[in-house]
């Protein structure tokens, strides 16, 4: 089967507003400009196109119809959709080029979080009999989650800050981030609860944005780029939708992914999709990432979270570190649903 | 669904946006398993189901998470328990339970396994710790649905119920019949924008103007203009403004009734093609009878008085015939 590479990729600023549609076309066309031009290939050259966004988000039946307009999809093209993280649609991209189906997929993702209330709206994503109709919000179930490993003596609210402010301090270096600064932790511990035992730093913000990822058979990859990102291992699990019958301080389902993916402490930089802060601890240790992985170094989803694109961004980062030359072998995760309920690992090698 | 187009009050080209306010009472089938614990809950009970590693998991779940085996083994627990796990709410939002500041909480019921996510009624942060014993409190007319459990309260929870989002809807079932649905109002609310060039277009009706754009790779003129041209993936841009006159495409005669409609039927939906667009649009021909409405006739817009506009195509209220010659067919074949 055909080895897949990431050979562009290209993102919206993540804002916190703006006053583009909810079919993401205003922040789409402009990225799908700059990932033509960065690969020298035309919308002509692309074998599949595949997109993640949500209805719930957008407040719209079949939005992501509309938002293929920015496609330009005439002659009709080879589409596809899924109602998740764009992460999970390069998931789909990449089983068709592995199956020689075709050699060249463009994957998007898009979300304006701004046009509802994104707490509430990912209540909707919860079990429909017996959790939805309370209306749990996500920042009430990540506290939930949190303080459970604050009392078991897994973290420390004091080490909730230091990653926000970790992540914040690399923000500086990422021109699309939405939040970044040189912060202390112990300033920020001094802020008032959120959601107690959140506080403000350790919940993503609410973000409008967008990203694009272009993929290429390795073969095919090599004409377009010099140091292509191939994906050596890709690999997505499930844990229970029922939060009472799991173990919160735990991501079985992201230790199961990356074992299957080939996740190990050889990675030199890893970008893991934590909407909270106490998560990007969970993934790490459910990853076996050692002291000596870089983690998100673009500030990670902390910094700006653009809902069904946030995942997809890690995998484009983790690919443009080895693109730019600046690694060989980088890791990518990408979470969906409540409490870090599915999760997606990529292992990502110059090719 | 309802939207009003109104200005925002942020800059005065900015692009329109206006509310949007969409429900739907969702209507579940139970199930056995489901079925059993909502039943339950009508009688002020609550029940698990037994797990295949022995556990038992309430609320019930229909398969094991283990073996993914049906599960049939239920069991009675009580309806007080521990706290396993709380957040706080400092402002409720619309729907959740209680409608005062309250605590999340994953309460583990006496004789269960697994944790009840439910709200606690705790009135401060100060009132609700790991550990603390709780105790549900029902709803006064519990109908089989989780909302039947109002909240759960502690030993320091304010005095008196908390006020409580409205209860959900009862389902219809013949009387003595077990409750099968489940009944669950969403409603959300949204701020809809249109978008830059929609934004002109809608503005030029509320003077009475027909603002259309042209594909810079194309050269075709869209009315409304689009963020992205379908053909092209490019904003149209150069501004083109169209008379209120063109030609009927296509056509359809509605006879069936429907909710909401405004006029009786018979009456003519049709794709009128303004002259000088190359994309038609969707609008009403009257004026004449529906079997006389033709592929080609030409069509004039009938605006409404000045002072119902807006910024909407309704300030045309429908077209109706010029008159004229009708268009020759291969003028308009490529639209259709």
């Amino acid at each position: 089967m055909n080895d897949v590479a990431v050979v562009g990729f290209a993102q919206a600023p993540a804002v916190r507003r703006t006053h583009a549609t909810t079919n993401g076309v205003e922040m789409l066309v402009p990225i799908f400009a700059e990932v033509f031009e960065q690969t020298g290939l035309s919308k002509t050259d692309i074998g599949f196109w595949c997109s993640g966004s949500s209805d719930y988000l957008a407040g719209r039946a079949f939005s992501f119809i509309a938002a293929v307009d920015a496609i330009g999809a005439f002659p009709p093209i080879h589409e596809s959709h899924v109602e998740m993280d764009a992460a999970w649609a390069l998931y789909e991209a990449w089983l068709k080029i592995r199956m020689g189906e075709v050699d060249t997929a463009l994957v998007y993702g898009f979300g304006k979080s701004s046009a509802g209330q994104l707490r509430r709206v990912l209540a909707l994503q919860l079990d429909p009999y017996v959790l939805a109709p309370l209306w749990p919000d996500s920042i009430g179930i990540a506290g939930l989650q949190a303080r459970l490993g604050i009392e078991a003596g897994l973290w420390s609210e004091k080490d909730l800050a230091e990653v926000a402010a970790r992540n914040r301090r690399d923000a500086r270096d990422n021109p699309f981030a939405q939040l970044s600064g040189d912060v202390d932790a112990a300033a920020l511990l001094d802020t008032p609860y959120v959601a107690d035992p959140l506080r403000a730093h350790d919940i993503a913000p609410v973000t409008d944005g967008a990203a694009v990822v272009v993929l290429a058979s390795a073969e095919r990859a090599r004409d377009i780029v010099e140091r292509p990102a191939v994906i050596t291992g890709i690999e997505h699990r499930v844990d229970s939708p029922a939060l009472g019958t799991r173990d919160l301080t735990r991501s079985p389902s992201t230790e199961a992914a990356g074992r299957a993916a080939g996740a190990d402490a050889s990675v030199e930089i890893a970008e893991l999709h934590a909407p909270f802060t106490h998560q990007e601890l969970i993934v790490r240790d459910a990853l076996g990432l050692g002291d000596g992985v870089r983690v998100n170094p673009s500030g990670g989803t902390l910094t700006g979270n653009p809902m069904f694109s946030a995942g997809l961004i890690r995998i484009g980062e983790a690919a443009r570190q080895i693109l730019a030359g600046n690694a060989r072998r980088t890791l990518a995760h990408a979470t969906s649903g409540p409490a870090l309920q599915q999760n997606l690992v990529a292992v990502l090698e110059k090719g | 669904m309802n939207a009003a187009a109104t200005e925002t009050s942020e800059a005065p080209e900015a692009p329109l946006s206006a509310p949007l306010n969409v429900g739907f009472d969702y209507t579940r089938s139970v199930g056995p398993v489901l079925g059993r614990f909502v039943n339950a809950l009508r009688e002020r009970r609550i029940v698990g189901v037994r797990g295949s590693d022995g556990r038992v998991h309430v609320p019930p779940v229909e398969y094991d998470p283990l073996t993914a085996q049906p599960l049939t083994e239920f069991t009675d627990v009580a309806d007080e328990g521990t706290v396993v796990s709380w957040s706080w709410v400092a402002e409720p939002l619309d729907a959740q339970p209680v409608q005062r500041p309250f605590a999340w909480a994953l309460i583990r019921l006496d004789g269960a396994d697994t944790c009840l996510l439910h709200a606690v009624d705790a009135g401060s942060p100060d009132n609700i710790h790991t550990g603390m014993r709780v105790r549900a409190r029902w709803a006064d007319e519990p109908v089989g649905h989780i909302r039947d459990i109002a909240c759960f309260t502690g030993p320091d929870s304010p005095a008196g119920p908390a006020p409580t989002a409205p209860p959900p809807p009862v389902a219809e079932r013949a009387e003595g019949e077990p409750v099968s649905t489940v009944i669950t109002p969403i409603h959300l609310r949204y701020l809809h924008s249109a978008s830059p060039e929609e934004s002109r277009y809608l503005r030029g009706l509320a003077e009475g103007k027909l603002i259309a754009q042209r594909c810079p790779a194309c050269h075709k003129v869209y009315i409304p203009p689009r963020g992205a041209c379908p053909t092209d993936g490019v904003p149209t841009t150069d501004e083109v403004e169209l008379p209120d006159t063109g030609i009927v495409t296509t056509f359809c005669i509605v006879n069936v009734p429907f909710l909401g409609q405004r006029l009786t039927p018979p009456y003519v939906a049709a794709y009128i093609l303004l002259d000088g667009a190359d994309i038609p649009f969707l609008h009403l021909v009257l004026g004449c009878e529906a079997s006389e409405v033709r592929m080609g006739m030409r069509v004039r817009a009938a605006w409404k008085p000045r002072e119902q506009w807006s910024t909407t195509l309704e300030n045309i209220g429908h077209f109706e015939p010029t008159g004229e010659p009708d268009a020759p067919y291969e003028s308009y074949a490529h639209h259709l």
